[in-house]
């Protein structure tokens, strides 16, 4: 589903790469925690898989696609196979939870039938069922987020990428944020976060890749924060 | 759904800013108001020198002193000349009676000069009449040639001065057209800005790219077209004042300008105004979101 063959990262005037000689490959439907210190390469990868940076040497390839060589025309419908949720959550505060979500399906250009039939769904599945005409300001942190996840799932992708999603959430937020992903990962969808928060990952018990400096140090089946 | 997506988010961007797409209208329509005076300048002197050139004549003068001989060799050369389109020649009472005519009003100068007195000549018609120079340099040392007098010359005065303000509204036009698309690509700016939370979900959740930019870009486009629609009104009222007022003068030396020569230049005018901001509008946009 996702392989980095020997990937190696240099931003212009950093002094040392920010992914350096990095493999890693995942399977359809694995969970697969990235973690590492701050500035040790995790967004770098985030980024690549999202075709927003390229690697200067090595390979990138995501749902079968050489993100190495893709052109940037491509992107778009490259991007529609992947859904997204950050830390700061990024809906549109001028818009319902509802229509947040259903922004996302008609800039791709479903119809609005399409809308009206799949967004009450995704957010029944999401636990907001009731609450979709709040707008995110009259929403909790964790509430906002699950309009993300909503979003980000809405579209059935076949990669979930999470950036460190529970890190503006408190811990029993988070876990059910982390109920939640664990949710969409059953139903065949690869899920990749990027995380901090080594409380989550020694509950739920994932793969676990350590990255430091850009290499990566452990990758271990069933792993723990450590 | 899509298009009336696009639609919405256009008017609702030129509204948002509406002091800016006003700048931005106004400086469009005079830009394009010059450039169409321009235009309407340039087909007019076209015109007229096709006009004014189709009657115009170089006399080739000879000396008093010219033998026969050197006149039929000089009529010969002229009658198989290339350049030369037509030919008389006007002997000395013919000139003489050409000259009562002309000057018919003024008997004193009439009765001063004796028939002999003014001179023989040849009057040609160019093929080209822009192609005098090559004529006064082949005939100018001929025997028995004393002068060669162009009417054209006279005229290129004219047309000088027309073609220097044809030069003049095409330079004003380039300049509002340097400010109206700067408008342009700020009032693009402030949009795609007040716009920034759309696009990143929309690059995010992988949007077209045209879908991205067609509301921006048919933004300026629309200003475009509003600007032109504007300098259009600004011709229609121009040829209304001039009609009555003081430039009616004119009419005698211009070929009037029509209804239909106004409304063929709106097209022109629309489609620079609106290509040259879709241009604008889309190179800001790969600047500024790198979409």
């Amino acid at each position: 589903m996702i392989q980095l063959e020997q990937v190696t990262k240099t931003y212009p005037k950093a002094s040392r790469p920010s992914l350096d000689n990095v493999s890693v490959s995942i399977e359809k439907g694995e969970f697969v925690f990235f973690i590492g210190p701050s500035g040790s390469g995790k967004s770098t990868i985030i980024k690549m898989l999202l075709h927003e940076v390229s690697p200067n040497k090595g390979r990138v390839v995501v749902n079968g696609k050489d993100v190495t060589t893709m052109r940037s025309w491509k992107r778009p419908h490259f991007r529609r196979s992947i859904g997204c949720v950050f830390q700061d959550f990024r809906l549109l505060p001028n818009r319902t939870a509802y229509e947040n979500v259903a922004f996302a399906l008609e800039v791709i250009g479903k119809t609005k039938a399409v809308a009206r039939r799949v967004v009450p769904e995704v957010l029944e599945l999401v636990g907001l069922g009731g609450k979709e005409h709040r707008y995110p300001h009259e929403l909790s942190g964790g509430e906002q987020q699950r309009v993300a996840v909503a979003r980000a799932f809405v579209n059935r992708p076949l990669i979930l990428l999470a950036d460190e999603p529970t890190g503006n959430l408190d811990p029993d937020t988070s876990i059910e944020i982390m109920r939640l992903l664990d949710r969409i990962n059953r139903t065949g969808t690869t899920v990749v976060m990027v995380t901090h928060d080594s409380n989550i990952v020694n509950q739920m018990r994932r793969r676990v890749i350590e990255i430091e400096s850009g290499r990566i140090v452990r990758d271990q089946a069933r792993g723990v924060y450590g | 759904m899509r298009m009336k997506y696009v639609l919405s988010e256009v008017l609702v961007g030129l509204w948002r800013n509406v002091t800016m797409t006003i700048a931005m209208i106004i400086t469009m329509a005079v830009s394009l108001f010059m450039l169409g005076g321009a235009g309407l300048l340039y087909q007019k002197v076209g015109d007229m020198k096709d006009l004014y050139y189709e009657n115009v004549q170089v006399s080739i003068f000879l000396k008093p002193d010219v033998s026969p001989q050197q006149r039929d060799d000089l009529d010969a050369k002229l009658k198989s000349d290339p350049l030369v389109k037509e030919v008389t020649y006007v002997n000395k009472d013919e000139a003489y009676k050409r000259f009562q005519e002309m000057y018919q009003d003024a008997p004193d100068l009439v009765n001063a000069v004796k028939a002999d007195q003014l001179p023989e000549s040849f009057r040609l018609k160019l093929v080209n009449p822009e192609q005098y120079r090559d004529i006064y340099d082949q005939y100018k040392d001929t025997e028995g040639v004393d002068e060669i007098v162009d009417q054209s010359r006279l005229l290129d005065k004219v047309f000088g001065v027309l073609t220097g303000i044809q030069t003049f509204a095409l330079a004003i036009a380039v300049f509002m057209a340097a400010a109206a698309l700067l408008l342009v690509a700020n009032t693009i700016q402030v949009a795609a800005y007040s716009k920034r939370r759309e696009v990143a979900v929309m690059k995010l959740v992988g949007a077209s790219n045209w879908f991205i930019q067609a509301p921006f870009v048919l933004e300026a486009v629309v200003a475009g077209l509003v600007g032109s629609i504007l300098a259009l009104t600004f011709m229609a009222v121009g040829k209304y004042v001039a009609a009555g007022g003081s430039l009616s003068a004119l009419e005698g030396l211009i070929t009037p300008i029509s209804w239909s020569d106004i409304f063929l230049m709106f097209p022109i005018m629309a489609g620079v105004g609106a290509l040259f901001s879709a241009i604008t509008g889309w190179v800001t946009l790969r600047f500024y979101l790198r979409v």
